[in-house]
């Protein structure tokens, strides 16, 4: 017995975006390949090759303060603080702009979207000279600042949107037994925007993370930098590259921002950061 | 005595707004201010070292600008790379990815998915590095066309734009694939149905019904995607330096040379302001376009 014309069609098609779609993942995957192979690999060079053995010598080798650990935890404290700073100030922004009419809300709200997709790059010399001025320069919590004033428009739009999401009746309750607005608030909806908050939180820090323009130009002292700065002395003035080392950082300093992005894709599927922001 | 009704609602939205404000501050001290001060300095003389005082110089950075032969590549080398990265390989790329994805099986579609989506989660210096190997002359680019018997060159000496114009397709695609599948999930299976019962053949179906249904997104997505790639900087950095010469160097690239290596922070800052000009003006369409979601 044959199958209908019909149904032989539907599945040569399927055959076919599959073929195409193997084809382009296979050439996205060379580099990611490249990269795990070169880590492993005690002689690793810059083109791709079979291991000469599989080894964690290059993982040992970059597992020092200098090199790994002080970058990491400066990371860590830059994106880290930027992103509490920015997921409170959007969270009680959120608040009032989400539960109480005005009529400043609208121009507020158009500004904020109009300011997030501004060219944050464009402003840096700008910011830096700025920074020389009020001597924030070379300074953490100078870098925390901006980096949570560059991620607020976006942070705000996206919380006033997950907020509006929770229905006012809720509060209500809350609101006749006395509680302030702020108590609410905390109890009642920022737990039940769980997942929102989640988003906001993720999408920031993971910005902040893989930035480099911003602490390249921000900081200056070396046991300042995070990791997304201090990857560029694997090229610098050290003589040549040292390619299974580069390849070893690379991956440990991608690592936190992958699990992040699974972790929450897993639970609000994939597009997540796309949900309140890109409705085309 | 109670205060009069007035002040009493001035105080009540006072309270209301106060939540407003740390979010509000921050913003205006370093996204306000640098804007401000960005429009201030993009008309003086100053300079990074060796200067009591900048002085006002009017629209002398910008009369600079329009005679410096390496601001006009710039300009040149940025339409190239938006173009090329952004509309044609980002946009073109991340549709045709969404629309295979339609049809193919759930196993081939979660792993095209994931391996694209790495790409793009991967930090910006880690794929500039990633892609800075694959086109090296000893790179994997070469050992592949090598194997092929075809011409291998030095990629990043040759066709820079090019290569990094390859880098930020790589690393932006992801963005594209995802609003796309997501708008192509909208459309109602009905639609697509009917359409094929009427014999309309694949690409005529893609042409007259899916992308009209999927304008919005597709404004969106290039509006989106074309102010991202304005701004790339660290994949460019990484991969090239905006070299060799000035063969790569973007506006970004440029606006860095000269604020920093060539320290004239006023004409560096008077091009981050057409840059920034530039951006508005795109972020104003992207808004007319998102206008009925406010």
């Amino acid at each position: 017995m044959s199958s209908t014309p019909s149904a032989r069609r539907t599945r040569s098609r399927k055959l076919a975006a599959d073929i195409g779609l193997l084809a382009v993942a296979a050439t996205f995957a060379v580099p990611l390949a490249w990269v795990l192979l070169s880590a492993l690999d005690p002689k690793a060079d810059v083109g791709m090759k079979a291991p000469d053995g599989i080894t964690l010598d290059n993982f040992d080798a970059v597992l020092t303060d200098e090199i790994t650990f002080t970058p990491m935890l400066n990371s860590l404290l830059l994106c880290g603080g930027g992103t509490l700073l920015t997921v409170i100030s959007a969270a009680l922004a959120a608040y009032p702009l989400s539960r109480y009419r005005s009529r400043l809300n609208r121009p507020f709200m158009l500004t904020i979207l109009f300011a997030t997709s501004l060219p944050i790059t464009a402003i840096m010399v700008p910011v830096y000279a700025l920074f020389v001025r009020v001597d924030l320069i070379d300074t953490m919590q100078g870098t925390i600042f901006f980096f949570a004033a560059s991620q607020l428009p976006f942070a705000i739009w996206l919380m006033k949107n997950f907020m509006d999401g929770v229905p006012k009746e809720l509060e209500e309750a809350a609101w006749t037994d006395g509680a302030s607005p702020f108590q609410s608030l905390i109890r009642i909806v920022l737990p039940l925007m769980g997942p929102g908050v989640a988003v906001v939180t993720v999408f920031s820090f993971v910005m902040m993370w893989g930035n480099f323009f911003v602490p390249f130009m921000l900081l200056l002292s070396p046991d300042q930098m995070p990791a997304a700065v201090s990857i560029n002395d694997f090229f610098g003035s050290k003589g040549a590259i040292v390619y299974g080392q580069l390849a070893a950082f690379s991956l440990i300093y991608s690592t936190p921002v992958i699990l992040l992005y699974v972790l929450v894709a897993r639970k609000l599927g994939g597009g997540f950061a796309l949900g309140g922001a890109v409705k085309g | 005595m109670t205060a009069p009704p007035g002040h009493r609602r001035l105080a009540r939205s006072l309270a209301r707004a106060l939540p407003v404000s740390p979010a509000v501050v921050l913003m205006a001290l370093f996204l306000a201010g640098p804007i401000g001060y960005c429009a201030y300095i993009a008309f003086t003389d100053l300079q990074l070292t060796g200067q009591a005082h900048e002085s006002f110089v009017g629209l002398e950075n910008f009369r600079t600008a329009f005679d410096d032969e390496d601001f006009i590549n710039a300009v040149w080398l940025t339409l190239v790379f938006t173009f090329l990265s952004s509309i044609v390989g980002q946009n073109t790329l991340g549709l045709a990815l969404a629309a295979l994805m339609q049809r193919a099986s759930k196993t081939v579609r979660t792993i095209t998915g994931a391996v694209v989506v790495t790409a793009w989660v991967l930090p910006e210096v880690v794929a500039g590095f990633l892609l800075y190997a694959f086109f090296r002359r000893d790179g994997t680019l070469n050992a592949v066309l090598d194997f092929l018997h075809l011409p291998s060159q030095n990629w990043l000496y040759t066709l820079p734009i090019l290569a990094v114009s390859f880098a930020n397709v790589w690393r932006g695609t992801a963005f594209s694939m995802l609003v796309y599948s997501a708008a192509l999930n909208e459309i109602p299976k009905e639609i697509t149905e009917a359409a094929e019962v009427d014999g309309a053949s694949g690409w005529r179906r893609m042409w007259h019904i899916t992308l009209p249904m999927i304008r919005r997104s597709i404004g969106t997505n290039l509006m989106l995607n074309t102010l991202q790639t304005l701004s790339v900087f660290g994949l460019i950095w990484v991969m090239t330096r905006g070299g060799p010469g000035n063969r790569s160097q973007t506006l970004p690239l440029f606006m860095y040379e000269q604020a920093f290596q060539k320290s004239m922070i006023g004409y560096g800052t008077a091009v981050a302001l057409l840059l920034l000009l530039v951006g508005s003006l795109f972020s104003l369409i992207y808004m007319r376009l998102l206008r009925t979601e406010v």
